[in-house]
């Protein structure tokens, strides 16, 4: 078992993609196009809030220093946040948030399996056989929808177009290790992300494929969640997911 | 989340004596009536109206708690609000299609919403600015909706008490969602205290008004007791939500609003103050503070969603061309 | 609206609550195909573990009895007593058949 100085950043990195990706999709509800798409973005929006849930709560334990899940859910500055600049990305159009979906869940699948079968982490194992069904999930879902809008309308077509080019800059990195995951990947805590990407392109150009849509050719691919350099939405997502710990500090709700 | 107290369909009908009498017989038998079976039009005006109301009481009920999804102060409150504002657009979809099954599609009834012409539950428009209204919608407007909706499982109509044995299964956790906020509330600091107090007393009184107009200005209530659809008056309902809500209050260490409430100790019930029936009114009639904002909501989500509902018929329609060519082709 | 563009087709959705039971019907949804219509039967009809198959079947595919008609479609069978074991005599010392 690694040390806990290496295990909890690269654990709270995979947390903070997990959470901010769960409340961008609690933001549609109410709002969605379809009252049966209702039901499943909430969905999808639980598995993620209560995949982060479980590790933030892993990750306090792990750290020994009292700190609960929502200490780190909520009572962290901006720059600690780990997550990759894809999950904070505004929901936009019902395209926009499928692909981010898809994009997310076609990495997320394979790297729980790995997880699951590799972790020198019993716990995260766990965790990790649960997370993997759900994000299959997720993936077959988003999938399904991308074909949809990408091979339906004109309209639908152009908006997932924009959602590609718009958002294909993100993916980069899923796959990049910061310091943090590389000295979990030399622990065996985590599995190199690297490792990931046959498979995730090969799903994702099946999807398009099917969907008719053209895979981007992306020279620069944006980076800096993992540092904490985050977008300028992130701000503003954090000033709505903090205001009542901020405003009312020390409170128990 | 729903009371009855709006529908104000016309349930007067046409049918001769002796089908009439027929029908009655069957629904004093306790017999379920089932979409294909006849009917006089006017109980099929009636379950169209009271059912679209309900689903759309379900759906609009989603906005005000949908406020708070994104600023819940705890990992724990936002998952299980999430997931309490999900089951509501799910009973949403169960009346729906119960309504669906007396003829009226979806998208007739979503139009009527959308227009304004259909009605829904007034206590919707009201908004819901601090987190303690959270607590308060759980606990009263959801105790409320309760009283009502667990008669309905034995309504007549057969897809209506089917659709609401599921919706009263699954909304079991949601006053107790509801309360222990409002507990939470109590226990802690003043400045808590004081935000649950507040939502209280702007709660209590919307909350009453949700069982709808006493019983003697009440319109079309005896038919649908007659009929079945409703087993309850209104008066009955509230104040049976008020008898059991009272004490829930006492142990919060809350003060219900209402200085005229009083134990009444020959009918075992409280007796309450008098409702502001003219603010109910003016609600319902569409000048509550929030009826243009979630209407204005709703009209959005739509108008938004049409492209993305139009690919999905488009992409069907693409694929069963597509296999239609590919069986020729093999023939 | 609805004059301008077709309508979502309804679908029932029939769930298997456990293996070796029948799927039963439990609602109908909207949805463009079948694929979608199995997903949202998935996330509408089966958060609480409700069951571990779904079927889905276009309403308008389905062919009902004509419930005017359903006094000679079933009430026949009511008297028709010879079918059920009670009809016929069997000493008790035979024992149980």
């Amino acid at each position: 078992m690694a040390a806990p100085e290496t295990c909890v950043p690269a654990i709270l990195e995979i947390a903070d993609d997990c959470l901010i990706l769960g409340h961008r999709l609690s933001e549609w509800c109410g709002h969605a196009p379809i009252l049966e798409e209702e039901l499943a973005l909430a969905n999808m929006g639980l598995d993620l809030l209560g995949q982060a849930s479980a590790l933030y709560a892993h990750a306090g334990k792990l750290e020994g220093k009292g700190r609960s899940e929502d200490d780190f859910a909520f009572l962290r500055r901006e720059r600690e946040y780990r997550n990759c600049l894809l999950v904070e990305r505004r929901n936009g159009d019902f395209a926009h948030t499928m692909l981010r979906q898809l994009y997310f869940a076609a990495f997320m699948q394979p790297f729980w399996r790995t997880v699951a079968a590799t972790s020198s982490d019993e716990t995260l194992r766990g965790i990790a056989a649960k997370a993997e069904k759900e994000m299959a999930y997720h993936l077959r879902h988003s999938g399904e929808w991308v074909i949809r809008m990408g091979d339906g309308s004109d309209e639908s077509a152009a908006r997932m177009a924009d959602a590609v080019i718009e958002l294909h800059r993100y993916t980069g990195e899923l796959f990049m290790a910061s310091p943090a995951r590389a000295a979990a990947i030399a622990d065996g805590l985590l599995p190199d992300p690297d490792t990931l990407r046959a498979e995730w392109d090969e799903t994702v150009a099946t999807v398009f494929n099917a969907a008719k849509l053209e895979l981007p050719e992306i020279r620069v691919m944006q980076k800096g969640g993992r540092d904490g350099n985050h977008g300028e939405d992130m701000g503003h997502l954090l000033a709505e997911l903090q205001f009542m710990q901020r405003a009312y500090p020390g409170h128990t709700w | 989340m729903y009371s009855q107290g709006l529908i104000g369909a016309d349930s007067s009908t046409t049918e001769s004596e002796e089908f009439l009498a027929t029908f009655q017989a069957r629904i004093d038998r306790e017999e379920k009536i089932e979409p294909n079976d006849p009917m006089p039009e006017g109980y099929r005006r009636t379950l169209v109206r009271q059912i679209g109301q309900h689903a759309h009481s379900e759906i609009v009920g989603m906005l005000p708690e949908g406020n708070w999804i994104t600023r819940a102060p705890s990992l724990r409150r936002k998952i299980a609000l999430l997931a309490k504002v999900q089951d509501e657009g799910g009973h949403g979809l169960y009346l729906y299609s119960a309504a669906e099954t007396l003829g009226v599609s979806r998208e007739q009834m979503t139009e009527e919403l959308l227009s304004g012409k259909a009605k829904y539950s007034s206590i919707f428009n009201y908004p819901t600015p601090t987190w303690a209204d959270i607590g308060a919608i759980g606990w009263l407007v959801d105790g409320a909706a309760i009283m009502n909706q667990i008669p309905l499982c034995r309504c007549s109509f057969g897809p209506y008490a089917r659709a609401m044995i599921r919706v009263c299964k699954e909304e079991s956790f949601h006053q107790r969602q509801g309360y222990e906020i409002m507990m939470t509330l109590a226990r802690g600091s003043e400045e808590q205290k004081q935000m649950a107090q507040d939502a209280l007393d702007r709660w209590w009184w919307p909350s009453l008004m949700m069982f709808g107009p006493s019983d003697t200005d009440s319109t079309n209530s005896d038919q649908s007791m007659k009929w079945k659809i409703k087993r309850f008056s209104n008066d009955e309902l509230r104040q049976k939500f008020i008898t059991a809500t009272v004490p829930q209050a006492e142990y919060l260490g809350l003060t219900v609003p209402d200085p005229d409430l009083k134990w009444n100790e020959e009918t075992k019930l409280y007796d309450h103050g008098e409702i502001d029936w003219a603010e109910f009114k003016a609600v319902v009639s569409g000048n509550g503070q929030m009826n243009r904002d979630r209407i204005r909501d709703r009209n959005k989500a739509w108008d938004d969603g049409a492209w993305v509902r139009e690919a999905a018929l488009a992409h069907a329609k693409k694929r069963a061309d597509n296999q239609h060519i590919a069986r020729e082709a093999a023939e | 609206m609805t004059d301008k563009h077709d309508l979502t087709p309804l679908w029932e959705v029939f769930i298997r609550p456990r293996n070796g039971l029948h799927h039963r019907h439990v609602g109908s949804l909207h949805a463009a195909d079948s694929a979608l219509a199995l997903q949202a039967a998935r996330d509408v009809y089966t958060r609480r573990g409700e069951g571990n198959s779904i079927w889905v079947v276009r309403s308008s595919d389905i062919a009902a009895s004509d419930p005017s008609f359903a006094e000679p479609n079933f009430e026949p069978a009511d008297d028709k007593i010879y079918r059920h074991p009670t009809f016929y005599d069997i000493p008790d010392e035979v024992g149980h058949m």
